[in-house]
């Protein structure tokens, strides 16, 4: 599969230097400030960025670093950690700032600590809220109810699995992805969730968009995710009996047996590929 | 149930009590059969996943208290074939392919979806000229699927000629299509960076002689079915669904406009040079069946009408961004085996361009590079809002795919709109939710 994401290092600096530097610490004093809670202070005295998808705890191998196979020539290259989102940085401008300002302010009424939102990130025209995994009900219901905010309608609820294809270790890889519309404000935005595949729960958010349901038994059911309070959370596409995740990274492909000379036509994942 | 009849399936007993099978009409025979004593009139069937009703593979269980649903729930998965998972094997063109597939009576909407996501990853906008195209390709579609709502609808409450007229019509949709992009179904026609190819020479006269068709056959629907006393009675007041369940539930399209919110992706976040486009949004303020059948007529003359004026709209122009590292390289034409790359090109990249070759070579196996992020379009499909959520991680596949289908939301208004009502009236909510088990599926 894709190596697209080892990626060349300049210096043998942290991926994450340039990201640490101010835009994330105003970022963090903009999202509240707060002291992280214990469970993520190893990650976030690194990142205040936090819920990135992929943070500096991922292990860099060869080159300067090298483990293992003792080459130091260099000709191994250098692998690096992947993409990780860069924290907007203010003024977002356009209609961001708002948001982001009334979206705080609500938490505050609310009396939801503004950690709740570990990190935004604009791309594209699109803005994303990494939201912490305990808070995403009340984040939405907020989002759902604040007059300023009012996104009535959840478009949908997905998954992402972030593990890298070479098997580097990724923190936190699978993410729940929440697309929420206002009609009122014609706003779009976008949640994210950052998950440990190893505790892969988070909070249902069926009794405030009931549209959630199905998305979230799918989600379950490709990704293996539980929304703790869902009403049945059951398997939806996949046959009840089903064993695995289809849409995790690491579920087993299967190959295509063909008849002539026994021979069988390989997984796609293990097919000669050109990049 | 007789015993000569070699069809019959013989009631038999499992954990949950006797299971009959019912075929039609043998239901006095059944209850003569079920001793009353023993049994209250509350009874579960199950309908489908192989029924003529059920709007494709579709199963449901529903709950019955003599002829009234206490409940209703709607069993999918029958058509998963995993299409977002095999898109991630893909590169981001062949991708198309795939997606095409999914909401099987909307192809092109999946498509331009699907297209618009990689061009905003990408940061590329598309010539003009391809923009109006889609536009055009999109609305041709979009009559072609309310006719098969219609006629499937109609099939389903026992409208027969409202199925052999609707069907007659959609032949006419993809004998167009087949002539403008080479196939009636999954054109695969749509792509990053543009259209495949440019369409025929004639296309502005065969689109022409469609509109001036379609606009002289569309009133005979009125004729049929819209005032038709027993039409109206199986969808007045049934199926209902206020505007607070459609936001709620997820409803978008048809549903949530026969409710009296005029919201449509075409004019409220326009794409592809829609703002452009003088139409009409139709809505209606019942939120019940009839009106979302007289919406999908309203639909059909204002695609016509937008149709219309990308035909004049359309100028002589690229179809394909010019950027080399996007634009497929194949550069397509009629040679004495049918399409294929026209023969120059062959003799140019073997013979005499070694990086023509090398790029081609590059460009056709490998893909290009969409830098990594992640983007959400969406786009008006007949059934509501189509939304493609793409993640790139700078490869040249997704590292994933996923598709808002409106079906598979709009599907779990199902027991809203029917629990309550009677069994008859299941069928016509679920011909009005109009799903597309390819797309509810995928």
């Amino acid at each position: 599969m894709a190596t697209s994401k080892d990626r060349e290092e300049p210096t043998g600096g942290e991926q994450s230097s340039a990201e640490a530097s101010g835009p994330a610490v105003e970022e963090q004093r903009a999202a509240g400030g707060e002291a992280p809670e214990s469970g993520e202070v190893e990650q976030t005295a690194e990142t205040p960025e936090g819920g990135t998808r992929l943070s500096p705890t991922r292990e860099r191998s060869g080159m300067f670093g090298v483990r293992g196979s003792g080459d130091t020539s260099g000709f191994g290259g250098l692998k690096l950690p992947g993409y990780a989102p860069a924290p907007a940085e203010r003024p977002y401008g356009g209609w961001f700032d708002e948001l982001a300002d009334e979206l705080a302010e609500s938490l505050d009424r609310r009396g939801v600590a503004r950690s709740a939102v570990r990190q935004i990130t604009i791309d594209r025209g699109e803005i994303t809220f990494y939201v912490e995994r305990e808070r995403i009900a009340e984040v939405c219901r907020a989002l759902r109810d604040e007059p300023e905010l009012r996104f009535e309608l959840l478009s949908g609820v997905s998954g992402v699995d972030y593990t890298a294809p070479d098997g580097a270790a990724v923190h936190q890889p699978l993410h729940v992805v929440y697309h929420l519309l206002s009609m009122t404000w014609r706003r779009r935005i976008r949640l994210e969730v950052a998950l440990d595949p190893a505790d892969p729960h988070l909070p249902s958010v069926v009794s405030i968009y009931p549209t959630a349901d199905w998305h979230e038994r799918e989600t379950w059911d490709m990704f293996g995710v539980i929304f703790d309070g869902h009403p049945a959370l059951t398997r939806i596409l996949m046959p009840d009996d089903w064993a695995g995740h289809p849409q995790r990274k690491d579920y087993p492909l299967g190959g295509i047996p063909v008849e002539y000379k026994g021979a069988e036509i390989p997984p796609p994942d293990e097919r000669r590929a050109y990049s | 149930m007789s015993t000569t009849d070699p069809y019959s399936a013989e009631p038999r007993e499992t954990t949950e009590g006797t299971v009959y099978t019912v075929t039609g009409g043998d239901w006095d025979s059944l209850m003569d059969s079920v001793s009353t004593d023993e049994h209250d009139d509350r009874i579960v069937i199950n309908m489908g996943p192989q029924h003529p009703s059920t709007h494709g593979v579709l199963r449901l269980v529903l709950e019955l208290e003599g002829e009234t649903v206490t409940q209703a729930r709607s069993v999918i998965g029958y058509l998963h074939t995993g299409i977002e998972k095999n898109c991630e094997y893909r590169n981001w063109t062949q991708g198309v392919t795939f997606v095409t597939r999914m909401d099987y009576l909307a192809p092109l909407f999946n498509e331009a979806a699907y297209c618009l996501g990689v061009e905003k990853l990408l940061g590329i906008e598309v010539p003009r000229r391809a923009q109006l195209m889609r536009v055009m390709l999109m609305e041709i579609n979009r009559i072609g699927s309310h006719l098969v709502c219609l006629a499937t609808g109609g099939m389903e409450l026992g409208a027969l000629t409202g199925m052999t007229a609707g069907f007659r019509e959609r032949e006419e949709v993809l004998h167009l299509l087949e002539y403008l992009t080479g196939l009636r179904m999954n054109h695969a026609f749509i792509r990053p960076g543009g259209l495949a190819q440019d369409l025929p020479e004639d296309w502005a006269a065969k689109v022409t002689e469609f509109v001036t068709l379609m606009r002289s056959r569309l009133p005979d629907y009125d004729k049929l079915l819209t005032g038709q006393p027993i039409w109206k009675q199986r969808l007045e007041g049934v199926g209902y669904l206020p505007v607070d369940g459609c936001l709620a539930l997820g409803a978008t399209g048809p549903i949530l406009r026969s409710a009296g919110l005029a919201w449509d992706q075409r004019k409220v976040e326009p794409y592809s040079c829609y703002e452009e486009f003088d139409f009409d949004v139709p809505t209606a303020t019942e939120g019940d069946c009839y009106a979302r059948y007289r919406l999908r007529v309203a639909e059909m003359h204002e695609s016509l009408k937008i149709i219309e004026q990308a035909v004049d709209k359309i100028e002589p122009g690229p179809v394909m961004v010019a950027d080399r590292k996007v634009a497929w390289p194949a550069q397509l034409s009629i040679g004495s085996d049918g399409m294929g790359n026209s023969l120059e090109h062959v003799r140019k990249i073997m013979g005499q361009s070694m990086e023509s070759l090398i790029h081609h070579f590059k460009l056709v196996t490998e893909g290009f590079h969409v830098p990594p992020g992640q983007v959400y379009s969406a786009v008006e499909s007949p059934r509501g809002e189509l939304g493609y959520h793409l993640v790139s991680d700078g490869g040249t596949r997704p590292v994933r795919v996923h598709v808002r289908d409106p079906s598979f939301v709009n599907l779990q208004c199902m027991p809203a709109m029917s629990e309550g009502g009677m069994v008859a009236d299941v069928i016509a909510a679920v011909a009005s939710i109009d799903p597309v088990m390819g797309g509810v599926d995928r």
